[in-house]
């Protein structure tokens, strides 16, 4: 007698999943800086090689966070945030996550030295093993100083589009990188203290969880000391004109205000958390605006 | 009601046509480097 077992037919993930898998939300201040970076070089190039840099920039960031959550399948399970992403709620195989992160990491690097220069896609390799291998894997579940020293994946884009452009690092991306790279503590922190227990839960050792609140408040605004330096020395050095000089002391000094409120005071019974959560909306829109300004500074002179 | 193996092979049907128009994009954008490139070394 012969006996037949029925292989059971697997539902391969929907398009929509892939895409959601390389946190489209995220890659827009990703794309906007490294586009900006581009822009601000003194350099211009073909339309058709901007373009295909900054989708490059696009993918590699797509890729990283496709690696990202095929490595945190469970934590993400674990919070309300990412519970419901294609791999914690079932919808997509951890392998298929894994070929897509991988082929797509490849493919945005390749393409950038095609398109552009070899440095910026030197640079791109760099970012995405930084943020999947430095931050994901080896200090995300480790230290609270994850987002400190993981903050600097997401510094790199400014410097790949100035890369990109004129095919070699100055000053200015530098600069822009150590902005963003000390911008990433106060705001994730922010975010942090009204999402504690959502990352309590998981088992990340984000400051407010470990540390408590009191020395996270502290941390915010001790962080925002040397931001504010960084985004003004563009201006101070020469770098950049008036236009971008003054709205970039605008915009510090309205976020410098923010994290002053939160880092002064404490939390009450039953608090909504509105100083924190007004400080993490004003840091997305600050990039958005110290960044607009340099292009808006580099065009107007 | 369709059955599971419709709703497989409408989900392989999408994916394909996705994948179609990415390499589609692909192709046009790999002529137009290769244009843009050949245009800035006449220039040099």
């Amino acid at each position: 007698m012969t006996t037949t077992t029925a292989t059971p037919i697997t539902m391969p993930a929907d398009w929509r999943d892939f895409l959601a898998l390389t946190k489209p939300r995220v890659m827009t201040l990703v794309v906007f800086t490294g586009l900006c970076g581009m822009l601000a070089a003194p350099v211009q190039i073909a339309p058709v090689l901007a373009f295909t840099a900054i989708l490059c920039i696009a993918l590699g960031a797509g890729a990283a966070g496709a690696l990202n959550q095929w490595y945190e399948a469970d934590l993400d399970a674990k919070m309300k945030r990412t519970a419901r992403r294609p791999l914690p709620a079932g919808r997509m195989d951890r392998q298929s996550a894994l070929h897509f992160g991988v082929g797509l990491s490849a493919f945005s690097v390749i393409l950038m030295g095609l398109a552009a220069n070899l440095l910026a896609a030197g640079i791109l390799a760099v970012s995405i093993l930084f943020y999947v291998l430095v931050y994901t894997v080896w200090l995300k579940r480790r230290t609270p100083q994850n987002i400190v020293i993981g903050g600097a994946a997401g510094a790199f884009p400014p410097l790949i589009g100035w890369a990109a452009a004129t095919g070699q690092v100055a000053v200015l991306p530098v600069l822009l990188f150590a902005l963003v790279f000390l911008w990433t503590p106060p705001h994730f922190w922010a975010l942090a203290m009204f999402m504690k227990s959502d990352y309590a839960a998981a088992g990340v050792p984000m400051l407010p969880v470990v540390a408590g609140e009191r020395a996270t408040r502290t941390q915010i605004g001790l962080y925002t000391i040397p931001m504010a330096i960084a985004a003004i020395a563009p201006w101070a050095l020469g770098l950049t004109g008036a236009i971008y000089g003054l709205t970039a002391s605008l915009a510090t000094l309205v976020f410098a205000v923010l994290a002053l409120g939160v880092s002064l005071r404490t939390t009450g019974a039953e608090d909504a958390m509105r100083p924190e959560k007004r400080l993490f909306a004003w840091s997305v829109l600050y990039l958005f605006i110290v960044f607009g300004a340099l292009v808006v500074d580099r065009w107007v002179s | 009601m369709p059955n599971d193996e419709d709703l497989i092979r409408a989900r392989q049907r999408s994916r394909s046509r996705i994948m179609a128009l990415l390499l589609g994009a692909f192709v046009i954008l790999m002529f137009a480097i290769s244009i843009a490139k050949i245009k800035a070394g006449m220039t040099h």
